[in-house]
Formats: C-alpha cells, sequence, structure tokens
C-alpha cells in the first residue's frame, strides 16, 4: 500500500538512475541517516561504541573494500586481514612519523599505501583466476604478516613488537589513543563509512562498475567490447585495497589501539569479512553492510542470550557460540545463497504488492 | 572480381561504397590444422557481406581473425586504408569493429540496460574522480550515453525489459540484447556470428528484419555468418563461400547459387 512505485513517475535519466528510485527507500534511507549522525553520537555509550557499533562500521568498510573486488570485479581474494594490516602499519608509521599532520590525512593516505600495495598483489590477476588467484592472495596475506613482523622498521622498534597509536586529535577532540570518547571513535568511523560508502556507489554504479561487472561475468566478451583486462582488474584491486587499508587503519587506530600484525590481522580476518560479504550478498553496497552487521551482531546477541539470560558459563558459551555461528552460515548458504541483500530485495518486490497479491 | 573498386549499385538500388576491410591472403593455423588457407576478400561500406560454408568449414575463425582474436600466421589484413598490426582484441573494439557471438556473450549479472552501456564504454572518458565524486562529467555523460542506448532499446523493441537481468530472459530476446549492446558501440563495421542460430521461424523473420533496418537505418556495414540458406541469400549483398578452410567461390547470391564448387560442397561430392 505504501511502499509502491505506482505513482512516482520519472522524467530525466538522472531522476531514474538515483540510487534510491522509490520514494519510501529514499525516505527511509533519509532517516537512518537522520539517526546516525544527529541521534546516536549523543547517547552512544562505551558498550556499545565498543561492542557494536564502530567494529560494525569498520567491517562494513572492509567489506565493502572486498565486495568490489570479489562481488563486482569477481577476483576472490583471501588476503583481506594483509592488506588491513599494511593499512594499520602505514597509519602507525605516518602517525608517529609527521605528529603535526591530522589524523584523518594519515588515514586516507593509508588507504593510499594499502591502494598500490593491492595493485602490486593483483598483478598475478592477469594471469590466474578462480581457486588460484585466492591462493595467491592467501600467499600475500602470509607474507605480509611475516614481513610485519619480522622487520623491527614496521613497529618502530618496539620492545613488545606492537603497534600503539598514540593519541591524536581532531578539532580538540582525541580520536586515538585510550583518552578516546565513544561518541568521538563513533563519528569518526561513522564519516568514513559514509563516504567510502557513496564513493563506492558512485562507482560502481558508472561505467568503471560496468567493466568490472563484465569481466566478473564474462572476461573473453568485455575485452571483445573494448574492456582493457588489466586496467579494469587493477582498478578494481587498487580501489578495493584503498578501502579496505582505511578499514585496517581505523581498526587499529581508533577501535583497538594497539595491535600485533598475527593476531589482530590473521588469516581470520580475511575469512570473517569474505563471510560477510557472502551472507550479506556479492555485488551489493547494501549487502556490505547487511553482512557486517550480521557477523557483528551474531556473537554480541548470542553472549547476551546464553551468559546473560540463561546463565551458562562464559567459555562453554564461547564454544557454542562459534557452532552456532558455523552452523548459520551454513544454512545460510543453503537457503539463500545470494545473501542478505537478496531476501532484502525479495521482501521488497513482495511489499510492493502487498497487501493486494493480485 | 565482378565490381569495381568504388563501389556499387545494389538490386533494391543501395549505393555501397568504397573498401571498408580487406583480408589479403589469410592463412590461420592451430599447430598442424590449417582453419583457413590462403583467403582474400573485401568488405564494402554499407554492404552487408554474408560467408557461408559447411561445418568447420572455417568460417568462426574468419569472423575471429576480423575481429582481432586470433592472429594469422600469413596475410594482412587492412581496415579503413591502413593495416592492422596484431592487436589486443579490445584494441580492435577502440578501432570500431563491434561483434555478437554464436553461443550468446552477454554479461547475466548485469541489467539488459546496463548490458547495453557497456557498449558505449569506449564513448565515455569521465575520468576516475568525476566518476568517483559523480561529478558534472560524468553524470552529463551518463545521460548522455543513456539517450543513445534508449534510442536503441526503442529500435529493436525491447522497452519492457530494460531493467530485467539479462540471466532471465529467453534465448531470443537474448540475441536481441547482444545486438543491442553492438549497436550501441555506433560500429563502423559490425559482426554477427550466426545471429539467427537456434531461433524459431518467428524470431528469424524478427532478426532478419533487425538486421536489414541497422543497415538501412544507421547504414552500418554488416559482416555476418548463418546457416540459414534462405536467410542469407535474402538478406546479404555480397556472399563469400568457405569451405575446408579455402574460399570456393565470392560474389552476389545468384552467383554463388549457381556456383559449381559451391553446389558441391553443399550437396556432397567426393574431393580428391
Amino acid at each position: 500500500m505504501i511502499y509502491r512505485e505506482a505513482g512516482d513517475f520519472k522524467t530525466s535519466y538522472r531522476d531514474d538512475s538515483q540510487t534510491f528510485p522509490i520514494r519510501l527507500d529514499r525516505w527511509g534511507y533519509y532517516a537512518i541517516l537522520a539517526v546516525a549522525f544527529g541521534i546516536i553520537p549523543f547517547v552512544i555509550n562505551d558498550y556499545w561504541a565498543n561492542a557494536v557499533l564502530v567494529p560494525f562500521l569498520i567491517y562494513a568498510i572492509a567489506a565493502l573494500g572486498l565486495n568490489i573486488l570479489t562481488g563486482y570485479a569477481g577476483q576472490v581474494s583471501l588476503g583481506t586481514g594483509g592488506f588491513m594490516a599494511v593499512g594499520a602499519y602505514a597509519v602507525y608509521k605516518l602517525m608517529t612519523a609527521f605528529p603535526d599532520i591530522s589524523i584523518l590525512i594519515h588515514i586516507l593516505l593509508a588507504g593510499g599505501v594499502t591502494a598500490v600495495v593491492g595493485v602490486l598483489f593483483g598483478l598475478p590477476s592477469l594471469r590466474i583466476k578462480g581457486f588460484y588467484l585466492a591462493v595467491a592472495t592467501l600467499a600475500a596475506q602470509f607474507f605480509l604478516i611475516w614481513l610485519f613482523n619480522k622487520v623491527p622498521w614496521f613497529y618502530n622498534y618496539s620492545a613488545s613488537g606492537q603497534i600503539t597509536a598514540p593519541e591524536r586529535t581532531v578539532l580538540g577532540h582525541a580520536v586515538t589513543g585510550p583518552a578516546t570518547s565513544a561518541p568521538a571513535k563513533y563519528l569518526v568511523c561513522l564519516v568514513m563509512a559514509f563516504l567510502l560508502a557513496w564513493l563506492a556507489r558512485n562507482l560502481t554504479r558508472g561505467m568503471l562498475g560496468r567493466k568490472w561487472m563484465a569481466i566478473r561475468d564474462m572476461d573473453i566478451a568485455a575485452e571483445i567490447i573494448g574492456v582493457d583486462p588489466l586496467r579494469a582488474k587493477l582498478s578494481a584491486f587498487a580501489v578495493s585495497s584503498f578501502f579496505i587499508g582505511i578499514a585496517g587503519a581505523l581498526l587499529f587506530a581508533v577501535y583497538l589501539g594497539a595491535a600485533e600484525a598475527g593476531e589482530a590481522f590473521g588469516i581470520n580476518k580475511s575469512f570473517l569479512v569474505l563471510f560477510m560479504i557472502i551472507i550479506g550478498g556479492l555485488g551489493s553496497i547494501f549487502g556490505s553492510f547487511a553482512g557486517a552487521a550480521f557477523m557483528v551482531l551474531m556473537p554480541v546477541l548470542l553472549k547476551n542470550l546464553l551468559v546473560g539470560t540463561l546463565g551458562w558459563p562464559t567459555d562453554l558459551a564461547a564454544h557454542i557460540e562459534l557452532m552456532i555461528v558455523g552452523g548459520l552460515i551454513v544454512a545460510f548458504l543453503i537457503v539463500e545463497p545470494h545473501g542478505l541483500a537478496r531476501l532484502w530485495r525479495l521482501t521488497k518486490e513482495k511489499l510492493r504488492l502487498w497487501p493486494f497479491p493480485h | 572480381m565482378m565490381q569495381a573498386h568504388e563501389g556499387y549499385v545494389t538490386d533494391d538500388g543501395r549505393q555501397i561504397g568504397g573498401t571498408v576491410m580487406e583480408l589479403k591472403n589469410i592463412t590461420l593455423r592451430f599447430g598442424g590444422v590449417v582453419a583457413i588457407k590462403d583467403i582474400s576478400f573485401d568488405i564494402r561500406q554499407g554492404e552487408i557481406r554474408a560467408i557461408i560454408g559447411p561445418n568447420g568449414a572455417g568460417k568462426s575463425s574468419m569472423l575471429n581473425v576480423i575481429s582481432g582474436f586470433y592472429h594469422p600466421q600469413e596475410g594482412e589484413v587492412w581496415f579503413k586504408g591502413y593495416r592492422r598490426g596484431p592487436m589486443k582484441p579490445y584494441q580492435v573494439a577502440r578501432l570500431g569493429i563491434a561483434r555478437t557471438f554464436q553461443n550468446i556473450a552477454l554479461f547475466d549479472g548485469m541489467s539488459v540496460l546496463d548490458n547495453i552501456m557497456t557498449g558505449r564504454l569506449n564513448k565515455m572518458k569521465a575520468g576516475f574522480l568525476s566518476q568517483a565524486m559523480w561529478w558534472s562529467t560524468a553524470e552529463r555523460e551518463e545521460n548522455e550515453n543513456r539517450e543513445a542506448v534508449e534510442k536503441i532499446i526503442d529500435f529493436l523493441e525491447i522497452q519492457n525489459i530494460r531493467k530485467t537481468p539479462v540471466g532471465r530472459l529467453p534465448y531470443g530476446l537474448k540475441k536481441r540484447v547482444e545486438l543491442a549492446r553492438a549497436l550501441a558501440a555506433e560500429p563502423q563495421l559490425l559482426l554477427l556470428d550466426e545471429p539467427m542460430a537456434g531461433m524459431n521461424v518467428e524470431e528469424k523473420e524478427d532478426m532478419s528484419r533487425f538486421i536489414l533496418d541497422v543497415n538501412d537505418e544507421f547504414g552500418t556495414t554488416i559482416c555476418l555468418i548463418e546457416h540459414d540458406m534462405g536467410v542469407v541469400m535474402d538478406l546479404s549483398d555480397r556472399v563469400v563461400v568457405m569451405d575446408y578452410g579455402r574460399k570456393i567461390g565470392d560474389g552476389t547470391p545468384d552467383q554463388v547459387r549457381n556456383n559449381q564448387d559451391v553446389i558441391d560442397a553443399y550437396l556432397g561430392v567426393a574431393h580428391d
């Protein structure tokens, strides 16, 4: 009844190709933005920031990045953790080497550094595809972690081998270091996630996105109609790594505060982000957010339910939680292999006719 | 060769121009197998040129040579007065040669509209930053090209499916979308690899009408491969006949129809 496109006429191609062509969608989007920017920063506490919202936003950025590479351009990558580590170590070196420059610029530069590294490791994609490329990126994952552990220059010769984020401020508020308040953490991540999601949407709706999808769907045909596979694939690696590098920089500097390469950015991270985009939906901006929300929220919910409500011992709950999350992933893949984004789309299609389906 | 070099007038009164593409003594080998043996022919501005022949005659290989997918070991490919060196397929596309495939090569995950828009990628020049920010150039270009694509959508009568994912379409419509994508590039030479394979009579008639209309309205030069003899003889201005990688006939449909070698190849005569 309310959710419909009938009567919502478009008179220009510009209107027709906008991100939310249906009026109710558009209002919903503005409402979410208003709540995210206007209400949450004033009511957020440490628990919500650290357990839910900040990791959700950071992983959403990483998922966006991987989704550009895997979901849009069709190049499978298991190197996400390694690329996040590049972002984290880049921002650490920049923060300590140039303390006077704004941390926001450092975070963007860290994304740039990761983009260069990503292009380097993306070069094999010109020759190899599918599982073989996945193994090549797996090599990148292990090599990068090894590098950050073995070369003391990367962690400034600290005794523990860890990197620790010094305090940096934006407009007088600390955004890194132990004194950071929950709203500051949240706002930095929110602004980054919002800008990058907008960027991802613009890139994927235009010709670059079409080139990526053409390469994904049928690379030979793409080449015949004029897509240069070298530039298309490498640009996907660059953009994807830029996003993932920023996610890594935020995870280290804003969220964790201190990190050790193997622990914080191991192969587990690569799989976590991969699960996010598979569950959320490959080739979908919304899916990246949905998948990140699912993978961040599910453990928190289960923990609250098992430990908080049922009173189980914490260690038992932790193991059960792993099993349940794993089971859910498998169930999800069987029931809806196209992810939450597809479920959402189906719901919307049903809603268009509701309550008169005939 | 029957026609003068500066072109000729067809039976139905269309003026055919000079040579667009010329193939000189093309030989293509795969290891020890000779797929094409010393073939020469030309394609003229504005004509519909057909390549026919029995199965395995080397027709598709010939089309792949023209579209730059295969590089012949011997011979020269001349396009618009310049000799074409070995090129990558995407470079050939930039020269203004578009093609369709025998077994449809569309992008299944994308909508019909996006598929056809990919055909215009050589027309769109907006830089990376402009696209990322969706600044004026990117948006203006997108809308201008959308307009051009909508004209082709109207022309091929596929308005109602423009937002449908291609994977969900039936076979006949997919063929039409593929033609639309090739047309979107505004090619100087359009290569059609069996545009009517696997279609029923009605779909074939539709496709024939579209091919003639494309040639008529846009003046596009077309080179096509087709098995249906009736269709080929009706559509094309000149026909090249291939058999076992050699050229056995070249001329108007009537000339080819009465060529003894061609009759032998199709009706079957012991080769010696």
